[in-house]
């Protein structure tokens, strides 16, 4: 680990600025990612900028739907009474993630930024494109069971890890960030992470010193309707080898609309818009939930190691959706 | 004084097997006990070990400039610079003497064995500044292909004499197998895989090194054995073994892997002597994978040949698993397989291939462990072929002696453990069928399997101190892993006494204290407390000797063997009323205190309330006795699995083990609930993965090499069949610290076949392995 020096900033432009002046400055919200990764130093900063004391808070109801403060805690937003009734699916994400310890002090904008946990990237003994452009990927022909199936590369296979960012995809979250010089843009989460390409090293389109201020949701009847379904090796605290975020609004026995994404299997939060496409319209039946799984992982690329994860995916995504259409 | 002080209790004389609360129990959640790495002593310096990159090659360059430069940095240990030790592990004299777990030091050359050996040592007056100086150094290698595995095409297999270190036979051979499995009507093979598993301990292994003078030495050690520390070090610093203190006073677990003293220890206390300060080393957690050994991958092929009726004719057991480079390391599997059932021929042989890991070493129930997983597997499979209840197949090979050496069992309560098991969990009540019964979406299965563990007596010593005022310190040099030894023993020695629990003090963990064996192979609790037992009768025969020569006790005279001691009290043993409480005795005698010492006997001295039959030719060990000492007990677990998402959730558990006298039934079931979740996790979840091209390990850490949480553990219900071994030891204890888990992954496993009629015959059992679409 290297040393360096703490900032502890009151305001957004002070912690903005602080962080595009200075290389190597990061910020700091939980810490849980970020000082994991300092003490294996995969990451190293000479400065960190808290910025714990900024207003980034609160969740609550606007005038179309849902706002998060990007330093609410998951714990805090998963309890939240109007997040469990009018978006389970966003509570039940951040309630099967980590454990409640990590869940007390980790933050909503660093949960989206968690990184791989990819076991060659968290070694920096191994080679690794992510970490070392251009290293090699050791992980195609090696230890991919926990990777992903789709959206991967020849560069880069790693799994986008994180269970929130699968559920807020689902449901159209857009994201609001705001630069060094105080201006703010708004990017839909859909189009926030990316895919690894030739660049592994670039997950998400953030700017170096942009922050993350909240993410939106709108509301909808497929918000309400909601449901995340986590699949991993042991009942608790284990990030998901499958997961499934799914929202329907069923009329009768049609489904008019739909939400699908899954997570574990993607290098980005997963949506899968042609699963949408297969389920909205269509009666709810389980030919139809297979049909639409059965769409969801068409262009997959398993491993060997991986190769379960598109029976799995597929099983995870109709149980999930056959349960949320249950659902009254 | 970091020990647990005198207490208050409210339980009564006779306090052995009741369960007491743990006397350190308010220290060790107030944070006031005191572990290894926990002393803060003046101008203590922090030590930080720098590891290999690759796994096989060679140190080309060693830059030290710019870790030198840092503020604070006291010293920086390579191979070119560690001070030369009088003896080291590297030759096989050196490793005995040393009784090393591995046969390499690193630092000692430039050669590189394996990923995450260390290669530098860095010192400085801040733990923070060691680690930051230790990411500067600048290592370059020579880096050659290693071998990760056994599977590996490279991998050269042989067949090695001895395996275990030299402590189990790489060949054995009773009767003539083959030809009793040609001729078997029943014949059954099957293949069983177990991934590497690790501790894992809670607490890392640590080193606090103190020379107190140029030829003296303090480690306050993280180890199951201060007195093996203490041998293994002053061999290799050259010093007499007492001028070396070892002190462990608690323990945050240790399952084996802090059975040896390993490379860290002594490294920092060279460093130690190297910068004239105390110089403290933890372990990181991912060190920790590669400091303290592990439980080797391996694959078991078991043959069994058996009769209609379900009774066995022939088993042929064979174990291929990794080792290092330079030790034939393996656990010993076949050695359960040899015992658990009546079976008249028996073969086994390992196989091993030498890979650039370092050298595996014994994880609770060693060999016991996997070995079950095997037998316990293949009985089940012959149940369901032959239409034959599991209970029932065992039964009808029910071993009534030893068969591995024909000799009597000094106890065995198998039968009743197998009949209160099955009481207990309803097995009547389960259909027979498998993957025929449901809840809802869920398949559940039930399944038993058998556990068996050696009793390993060791002989042990301890010293009792009796005070006038009514009190007493108890020592020896054992240590408590986190199991509940000092609560154990100061009932025993409450019990043998005469005295509440709370006028003792048992103090433990220390070289300066009567030596004590390590705390492994489940020995600590039969041999301490016997220890202890005898130096409380080595009390009371003083005090005898004093009372019979003395004209104002009522003893006066009385013949030292007609003087028996009931609640402290020395009195006749035909005429009661004649006699005088100890306190009255020593107070007209003059005696501040007595002092007595005891050693660990065969024979049940306290159930006869004697001292314990004398060590004779031919009740020594396990291996030269007229009997053959085991404990048993059975498993019994119930799973309900989701066939389509793969998962397996243990719901119900039932335990009953034979295991001699309990001494807490408290801490005892802790036990076996500690024990029963540890075999849980290798069943369903524990790994260590090792990439094939590199040799290193890449989840080494608690996020990724899970272990069971809460949510995966349901109830668990223990119980403990009345045992009164007089073979064994002075207390008939067996010890339970590691019979807890044999048996577990195949209780699992069956169940899981019960559940499924899916066979899963590689550990662990995640949900790929139920989907069945793992690709081969
Ligand atoms: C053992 C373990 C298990 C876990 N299991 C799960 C799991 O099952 N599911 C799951 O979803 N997650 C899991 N996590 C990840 C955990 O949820 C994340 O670490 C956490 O959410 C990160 O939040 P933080 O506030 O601690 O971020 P930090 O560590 O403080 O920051 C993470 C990154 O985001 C940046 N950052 C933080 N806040 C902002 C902001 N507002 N604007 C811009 N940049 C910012 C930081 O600079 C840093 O680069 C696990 C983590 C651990 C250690
Ligand atoms: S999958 Fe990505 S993160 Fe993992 S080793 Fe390859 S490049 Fe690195």
């Amino acid at each position: 680990m290297e040393n360096f020096t703490y900032l502890q900033a009151s305001q957004a432009k002070e912690a903005t600025a602080a962080v595009r002046d200075h290389k190597g400055a990061a910020f700091i919200a939980g810490g849980t990612t970020l000082l994991d990764l300092m003490k294996l130093n995969v990451e190293n900063h000479n400065q960190l900028v808290d910025i714990n004391m900024l207003a980034f808070k609160g969740v609550e109801q606007t005038a179309d739907g849902l706002r998060i403060g990007a330093l609410e805690r998951m714990s805090d937003v998963g309890e939240n009474p109007l997040v469990m009734q009018q978006y389970p699916v966003i509570s039940q994400s951040l309630l099967q993630a980590a454990s409640p310890q990590l869940r007390n002090m980790a933050s909503i904008g660093g949960n989206l930024l968690q990184r791989t946990r990819c076991g060659y990237f968290r070694d920096t003994a191994f080679p690794c494109n992510k970490r070392q452009p251009g290293s090699g990927c050791p992980a195609q022909e090696g230890e991919n069971r926990n990777l992903a199936i789709l959206g991967g590369s020849k560069a880069c296979i790693a799994t986008y890890p994180g269970d929130l960012a699968v559920a807020l995809v689902a449901l159209d979250a857009v994201v609001l960030l705001e630069n060094a010089k105080g201006k703010q843009r708004r990017v839909p989460l859909l189009d926030f992470h990316l895919v690894p390409g030739n660049t592994p090293q670039r997950e998400t389109v953030i700017e170096p010193g942009e922050l993350i201020v909240s993410v939106t949701v709108p509301a909808a009847a497929h918000a309400r309707k909601s449901m995340y379904l986590k699949v991993r090796d042991r009942a608790s605290y284990a990030f998901a080898l499958v997961s499934a975020a799914v929202g329907l609004d069923v009329q009768g026995s049609q489904i008019r609309s739909a939400r699908v994404a899954l997570g574990g299997v993607g290098t980005k939060p997963w949506r899968s818009l042609t699963a949408e496409k297969i389920l909205t319209g269509a009666p709810a039946t389980e030919a139809t939930f297979r049909a639409a799984a059965a769409a969801a992982v068409r262009d997959a690329q398993p491993r060997e190691q991986n190769r379960f994860k598109l029976e799995l995916a597929q099983n995870t995504l109709v149980r999930a959706l056959t349960d949320v259409a249950a659902k009254a | 004084m970091n020990e647990p002080a005198f207490f208050e209790t409210t339980a009564g004389p006779g306090v052995v097997g009741q369960p007491l609360n743990r006397v350190d129990g308010r220290d060790k959640v107030t944070g006031k006990a005191k572990y290894s790495a926990e002393y803060a002593l003046p101008g203590l310096t922090y030590g930080v070990l720098k590891t290999s990159d690759i796994a096989k090659g060679r140190i080309k360059s060693i830059d030290t400039t710019a870790a030198a430069k840092e503020p604070g940095v006291l010293a920086i240990y390579t191979h070119l610079n560690l001070p030369k030790l009088a003896k080291t592990p590297n030759d096989p004299d050196g490793k005995k003497a040393i009784g090393a777990p591995m046969g390499f030091l690193p630092l000692t050359s430039d050669v590189i064995y394996y990923a995450g050996q260390p290669v530098a040592l860095v010192v400085a007056d801040t733990f923070e500044r060691a680690t930051h100086a230790a990411t500067l150094l600048r290592v370059t290698y020579t880096a050659e292909q290693p071998i990760a595995t056994y599977t590996d095409p490279k991998a050269q297999l042989f067949n090695p004499e001895k395996v275990q270190d030299g402590k189990a036979d790489g060949y054995t051979r009773r009767g003539d197998a083959r030809a009793a499995m040609a001729s078997a009507p029943v014949k059954l093979t099957a293949v069983y895989t177990h991934a590497i598993n690790h501790h894992n301990p809670m607490e890392p292994g640590s080193t606090t090194a103190v020379w107190e003078a140029p030829d003296r030495l303090t480690v306050y050690e993280s180890t199951q054995g201060v007195t093996r520390t203490q041998k293994s070090l002053a061999t290799m610093l050259g010093l007499p073994q007492d001028q070396v203190r070892v002190v462990t006073k608690y323990l945050g677990g240790g399952f084996g892997c802090k059975g040896s003293c390993w490379p860290h220890t002594v490294l920092t206390a060279q460093a130690a002597k190297g910068v004239g300060r105390p110089v403290k080393l933890v372990l990181t957690r991912r060190q920790q994978f590669t400091s303290m050994g592990h439980r080797e991958d391996q694959t078991q092929t078991l043959m069994l040949g058996a009769s209609q009726e379900g009774k066995l004719l022939s088993l042929i057991h064979e174990k291929t698993s990794t080792t290092s480079p330079w030790d034939n390391y393996a656990e010993a599997n076949s050695k359960i397989i040899n015992i658990l059932y009546d079976c008249p021929t028996f073969e086994s042989h390992y196989q091993l291939a030498r890979g650039n890991v370092m050298t595996s070493t014994f994880t609770r129930a060693p060999g016991e462990a996997p070995g079950s997983f095997a037998i316990e597997c293949l009985m089940d499979d012959l149940a369901y072929q032959l239409n034959i209840d599991p209970i029932e197949i065992r039964l009808r090979n029910y071993a009534e002696k030893d068969p591995s050496t024909g000799r009597p069992w000094s106890s065995k309560s198998l039968r009743q453990c197998y009949a209160r098991g099955a009481e207990l969990f309803g097995w009547s009540k389960r259909n027979p069928k498998a993957g025929a019964t449901r809840n809802g979406r869920l398949l559940v299965g039930m399944g038993m399997a058998t556990a068996s563990y050696p009793v390993h007596n060791s002989q042990g010593m301890a010293r009792v101190r009796l005070y006038a005022d009514g009190h007493a310190v108890v020592q020896a040099g054992a240590t408590d892993l986190g199991t509940g030894t000092y609560t154990v023993i100061t009932q025993v020695a409450a019990d043998s006494l005469g005295l509440p629990p709370e006028k003792i003090r048992f103090e433990l963990g220390d070289t300066k204290l009567p030596t004590a064996p390590n705390s492994g192979g489940s020995v600590a609790a039969g041999t301490v407390s016997s220890s202890v037992y005898m130096a409380a009768q080595d009390v009371w025969q003083r005090l005898t000797k004093v009372a019979i020569q003395d004209p104002k006790s009522p003893l006066f005279k009385a013949k030292p063997e007609d003087v028996s001691v009931e609640k402290g009290r020395l009195q006749l043993t035909k005429n009661t009323a004649k006699g005088e409480d100890f306190m009255a005795l020593m107070k007209r005698a003059g005696m501040d205190d007595v002092e007595g010492s005891g050693q660990g006997k065969y024979g049940a001295g306290y159930e006869t309330g004697r001292p314990g039959n004398p060590a004779g030719p031919n009740n020594n060990t396990e291996s030269t006795g007229e009997h053959s000492m085991h404990s048993f007990g059975a498993h019994f677990c119930e799973v309900q699995v989701d066939p389509d998402l793969g998962t397996v959730r243990v719901t119900r558990w039932v335990s009953v083990h034979g295991a001699g006298r309990i001494l807490n039934a408290k801490t005892a079931r802790s036990q076996i609930i500690g024990g029963s979740i540890f075999g849980i996790g290798a069943a369903l979840m524990e790994a260590t993965l090792r990439d094939p091209h590199y040799a290193r390990y890449t989840n080494s850490d608690l996020g990724d090499y899970h272990i069971p949480v809460n949510a995966d553990i349901p109830e668990m219900t223990v119980e403990f069949i009345d045992e009164h071994d007089p073979f064994i030891n002075a207390m008939g204890v067996k010890g339970i610290g590691e019979i807890s888990m044999v048996g577990v992954s195949a209780a699992v496993a069956n169940a899981v076949f019960h559940a499924t009629g899916k066979r899963v015959r590689d550990l662990p059992i995640t949900p790929d392995k139920i989907l069945g679409t793992k690709s081969v």
